[in-house]
């Protein structure tokens, strides 16, 4: 872009239709013109299929107040559209990784700008164009497509939690049988220390309901959905196709799980690729066996909890209650609300790839996302931070130390806190 | 001859390595166990300081020559082949390193003698030899036995007692000259390169000392750091010090970090961290320290110690000191 | 410049490695094969000096397990055509066997440089790369971190214990072990693995009979004992030092 010198009007007077208008405009610039902007690296994200909308931001700037990576540091599509026009390529900068896609501008954007479709799109061409991906994520790549879970574990240790369970848990690859619920129990479920502990909650949660359940075990692999919003639509695509082929070897009436990331997969994504469940996100499943529920609920929990609403839970699919009637059904429990909740929920940080990009998105922030979160919790002077995510519990237990409220504030997970009070 | 046992020696900067005389200890067993020979080989140039150094052998064969003063892998390999040639010995012992590496294979293709490699076990009954080679990154031992009248060994470094290769006495050493000329070779030397002092990659270091968050305060940290310079290691962290501004990033170990797999991986005040652990679940021998008893990180230790670093730290750096002498 | 990738599998050590009734060999129904990792820095290298200078980059593997997703994602990482050496060996191959057949293919290819990977985690006879050069009758510098092209040479940076690099000058066709690659390995989109499995075409190339007897046989193989809980060292402090000191000692860490 040049930088010309707007040419100076000035007139003597100013007559519009016989009458004299003169004054203090008679002296004027010239028209501000938007095609003094060199548009080139505007229309490389434009042209991208799911990149349109980006050209449709009139610079309003309401989406700035709600962006949460722009609270703890500099970001939000305003700022991103601006940079196009002064000449940064989205392609090669970092602000290409650092939108978690938990879509709170588009709730508050008059103009439809879409993050959650401009920003995959926009990764996808950058990765098809053999650009530098951050290297947590690319091995979060390689560990997916090799092994089907982001920690490259072995697939066969998938169901390893099983044994710890307390219960018996129903191995589809080896029974066989028709189920009422197929339970997708997800990678971080399935081997994240803590993750693990939501799953044996789960289990003899579904025990007790006496709910005729079964899982995938070996055969299960990552749902893809945040694999995609990171940019590796190919990755997606070939797991979805993957899982889809184990879901249809299988009888069952309601597909539950465990996470929100995979709710949204299987509720949106699949069925563009052949896949139609009855799915249903466990908060959901719960919920609605609340009455069966209740009188296991036996033991107090007597603590003040807040809840974080997961973005993929709740903004981009618009569920709110039934994590929170699952806690009020818990004897005990005081719930408070956080200042930025439900629709304004604040974003862990982990979405849209996010999960694998902590020591990236790290450098240009403040603090983390999951760091301001806890300190949230902490403000409303929460004992437990309640989630019902399993990417989250592993990110608010490592802010809470990094934050310094270790034995100030616990994090758990809504089956934790259900297993909890059905113990006697 | 046919139950000799040779162990070429490996220098650096006119200095012998410690494999050298780990494979001479054990080579003296083994050539003892077969009723032949050990004899050391020194390729090099002005080396009679090193030769003299290697009196466990019976004697030393010393190829002397200017052409010789660096490694190279093409003209230790042509006078390394043409003396296993002349003498064929029962075994060849070569270190299984970067050097070695550019001799054992290429020797055992041009000679035909069998090679068997990652030797961190060996044994000689009535002349029969038998191999434990150490495979799959260590989660497989291989045990073999020769069937050939001659075999090449490459061995691990540190697999055997380096004192037993030791010894006063002065060797009988045997200079041989080159058998073909070593002028025009297709590889040249052309210098060595030192490793920028500042530049530690822990992904390269064979020794780290781990630090967490019990290390309490940045000041603490020189007294790892000590305990790392006793080891002759580096350190490694936890996020957390990273995060606090103590160690710079290329120190951070785990998922958001470095992969590493040292020898040695000793942690001092880190909880183990599912996040951390996938960084370093792969190293050979884990020693952790925590107050904690029930920290994860002693589910994947080989060695716990539960106890206050403070307490620890101190103590082992004066004992490692006294060790090394 | 032609640059030549031979390209080997190793068992996945993510899988528990499992050792059959005889005691003699890997549990295959268990095992897994991925791609050894110092070959995709061969790959990484390949790539990288083609970019600097021109010319193609060719990979070659043995007819096995994975074999033909490694060469589709070989050339969706960039590399020109991919060949396949026929002869199953899905029962395990011995590295001069490997080095032999990669040989007779490589005669007939053609190469002016030959990058693989500096070792493997199942070399019991040697490492490939090396093993090949003498094959070939080439020179060959193995460990290599740093590799530039100048004229007819190659200059290579070769790394010893320490982090001390030697520098050599070598007069190519060479056989190059890599260590490490200038950059992490690229990644390969799987759309674009995908469209190499429907556009690209795997070619052929002999590589002879391999004789079979190699002058060692395997007796066993097994698990070196390992504690699944850690060990407890207790103490005083001055006790728990010693005991450490000694624990290193044994095992050469000191
Ligand atoms: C997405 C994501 C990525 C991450 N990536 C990484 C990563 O790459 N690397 C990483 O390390 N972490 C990573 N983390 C953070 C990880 O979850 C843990 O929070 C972190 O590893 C904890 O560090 P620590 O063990 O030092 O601290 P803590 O967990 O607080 O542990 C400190 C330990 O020190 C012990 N201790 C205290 N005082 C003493 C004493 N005097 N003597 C002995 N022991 C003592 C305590 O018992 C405790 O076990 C990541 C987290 C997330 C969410
Ligand atoms: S809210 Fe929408 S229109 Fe307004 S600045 Fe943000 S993206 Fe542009
Ligand atoms: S989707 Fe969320 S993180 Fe991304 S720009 Fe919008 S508000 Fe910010």
């Amino acid at each position: 872009m040049g930088i010309t010198k707007p040419i100076v009007i000035e007139k003597e007077t100013a007559v519009v239709d016989g009458v004299d208008i003169s004054g203090a405009w008679n002296r004027m610039f010239e028209q501000r013109v938007i095609w003094d902007y060199d548009l080139r690296h505007m229309e490389k994200v434009t042209a991208l299929e799911g990149g349109e909308s980006l050209g449709w931001c009139y610079q309003c700037a309401k989406c700035i107040a709600v962006c949460p990576v722009d609270i703890v540091g500099d970001y939000g599509p305003r700022k991103i559209f601006r940079k196009l026009q002064t000449g940064m390529d989205l392609l090669e900068s970092s602000d290409l990784w650092l939108c978690t896609t938990c879509m709170n501008c588009l709730r508050v954007c008059p103009k439809e700008v879409n993050m959650v479709e401009i920003m995959p799109a926009a990764r996808e061409q950058a990765i098809l164009d053999g650009k530098a991906i951050p290297d947590e994520l690319q091995k979060a790549f390689d560990n997916i497509s090799k092994y089907g879970n982001p920690q490259g574990e072995s697939a066969r240790k998938r169901a390893d939690w099983v044994k710890d369970a307390g219960v018996p848990v129903n191995i589809l690859p080896t029974t066989k049988k028709p189920v009422d619920v197929l339970w997708y129990v997800g990678s971080y479920p399935s081997y994240h220390g803590r993750g693990k502990d939501a799953a044996k909650a789960m289990a003899r949660i579904l025990a007790a309901l006496g709910i005729d359940f079964g899982i995938l075990a070996h055969e299960e692999k990552e749902d893809g959905d945040s694999v995609r919003l990171a940019g590796e639509k190919g990755l997606f695509e070939m797991l979805a196709e993957e899982n889809i082929k184990v879901f249809n070897k299988y009888r069952f009436k309601k597909l539950v799980v465990t996470g929100p990331h995979e709710y949204n997969a299987f509720k949106h994504e699949y069925p563009k690729l052949g896949g139609e469940y009855d799915v249903l996100h466990y908060t959901q499943f719960l919920a609605g066996h609340l009455e069966q529920l209740k009188p296991l609920l036996r033991k107090r929990v007597s603590a003040r909890v807040t809840f974080h609403d997961p973005c993929y839970l709740g903004r981009h699919n618009g569920e709110y209650v039934a994590p929170r009637n699952l806690l009020k059904a818990i004897p005990g429990i005081d719930v408070v609300e956080m200042f930025r909740c439900k629709e304004n929920g604040y974003c862990c940080g982990g979405g849209g790839g996010g999960m694998w990009l902590d020591s990236f998105s790290r450098d240009f922030t403040s603090e983390r996302l999951s760091e301001r979160r806890v300190r949230e919790a902490v403000e409303v002077g929460a004992d437990i931070l309640a989630v019902c995510c399993p990417y989250e519990v592993s990110r608010f237990e490592d802010a809470v130390k990094s934050t310094g409220h270790d034995g100030k504030l616990v994090v758990r997970d809504i089956l934790e806190l259900i297993d909890d009070s059905m113990r006697m | 001859m046919p139950n000799d046992v040779f162990v070429v020696a490996e220098h650096l900067k006119n200095k012998l390595s410690d494999v050298t005389f780990e494979m001479l200890g054990k080579g003296r067993e083994i050539a003892d166990a077969c009723g032949g020979k050990l004899v050391a080989v020194v390729l090099g140039s002005g080396t009679k300081d090193l030769a003299a150094q290697l009196g466990v052998a019976d004697s030393v064969i010393s190829v002397d020559d200017p052409a010789l003063e660096h490694f190279s892998p093409e003209a230790y390999r042509i006078v390394l082949s043409s003396v296993v040639k002349d003498r064929q010995p029962k075994l060849t012992l070569i270190a299984n390193t970067s050097m070695g590496m550019d001799l054992a294979a290429p020797l055992s293709a041009e000679l035909n003698i069998p090679l068997v490699a990652y030797c961190k076990g060996l044994s000689a009954d009535s002349g029969n030899v038998s191999v434990t080679s150490q495979l799959y990154a260590g989660k497989v031992d291989v045990e073999s036995s020769i069937t050939s009248a001659q075999a090449i060994i490459s061995v691990l470094a540190g697999s055997f007692a380096g004192d037993a290769g030791r010894s006063e006495r002065t060797p009988s050493i045997e200079e041989v000259r080159p058998s073909t000329s070593l002028n025009d070779l297709r590889v040249k030397f052309r210098r060595l390169v030192e490793p920028e002092p500042s530049d530690v990659d822990i992904t390269k270091e064979e020794k780290l000392v781990s630090i967490g968050r019990g290390i309490q305060s940045q000041d603490n940290i020189a007294l790892a750091e000590e305990l790392a310079a006793a080891l002759g290691g580096a350190i490694s962290a936890s996020r957390p010090i990273i995060d606090n501004g103590w160690l710079p990033k290329s120190r951070q170990v785990g998922k958001s970090g470095m992969s590493v797999k040292p020898k040695l991986y000793l942690t001092l005040g880190i909880s183990g961290a599912p996040e951390h652990v996938e960084g370093m679940k792969d190293a050979a021998t884990i020693i952790a320290v925590n107050t904690d008893p029930r920290a994860p990180i002693f589910d994947i230790a080989d060695y716990a110690v539960v106890g206050d670093l403070f307490d620890i730290v101190p103590a082992l750096t004066e004992r490692i000191k006294g060790a090394k002498g | 410049m032609k640059i030549l990738v031979p390209m080997k599998q190793v068992p996945d050590l993510v899988e528990e490695l499992e050792i059959d009734s005889s005691g003699k060999r890997l549990n295959r129904d268990f095992l897994k094969f991925k791609l050894n990792e110092f070959d995709e820095h061969a790959l990484e290298e390949a790539l990288l000096l083609k970019e600097q200078h021109g010319g193609e980059v060719v990979v070659v593997t043995l007819d096995m397990a994975e074999a033909d997703n490694l060469l589709f994602t070989a050339i969706a990482k960039g590399a020109d055509k991919i060949f396949k050496i026929p002869g199953n060996c899905d029962e395990g191959i011995d590295c001069h066997s490997a080095a032999q057949m990669f040989a007779t293919a490589a005669k007939s290819i053609g190469f002016d440089l030959i990058l693989t990977g500096v070792q493997a985690a199942d070399d019991r006879d040697g490492q490939v790369g090396m093993l090949l050069a003498a094959f070939l009758g080439l020179p060959h510098v193995s460990v290599v971190t740093g590799l530039s092209l100048e004229g007819a040479s190659a200059i290579v940076h070769k790394e010893y214990a320490g982090g001390v690099m030697a520098e050599f000058e070598v007069v190519l066709p060479a056989v190059f072990g890599i260590q490490a690659a200038r950059h992490t390995p690229r990644y390969a989109p799987v759309s674009k693995v995908r469209q190499a499995w429907k556009t690209s075409k795997i070619e052929t190339v002999d590589g002879g009979t391999v004789p079979a007897s190699n002058g060692s046989v395997v007796n066993r193989m097994f698990k070196p004992e390992s504690g699944k809980r850690a060990e407890l060292i207790e103490g005083s402090p001055d006790d728990v030092a010693g005991k450490i000191v000694d624990l290193l000692k044994s095992r050469g860490l000191l």
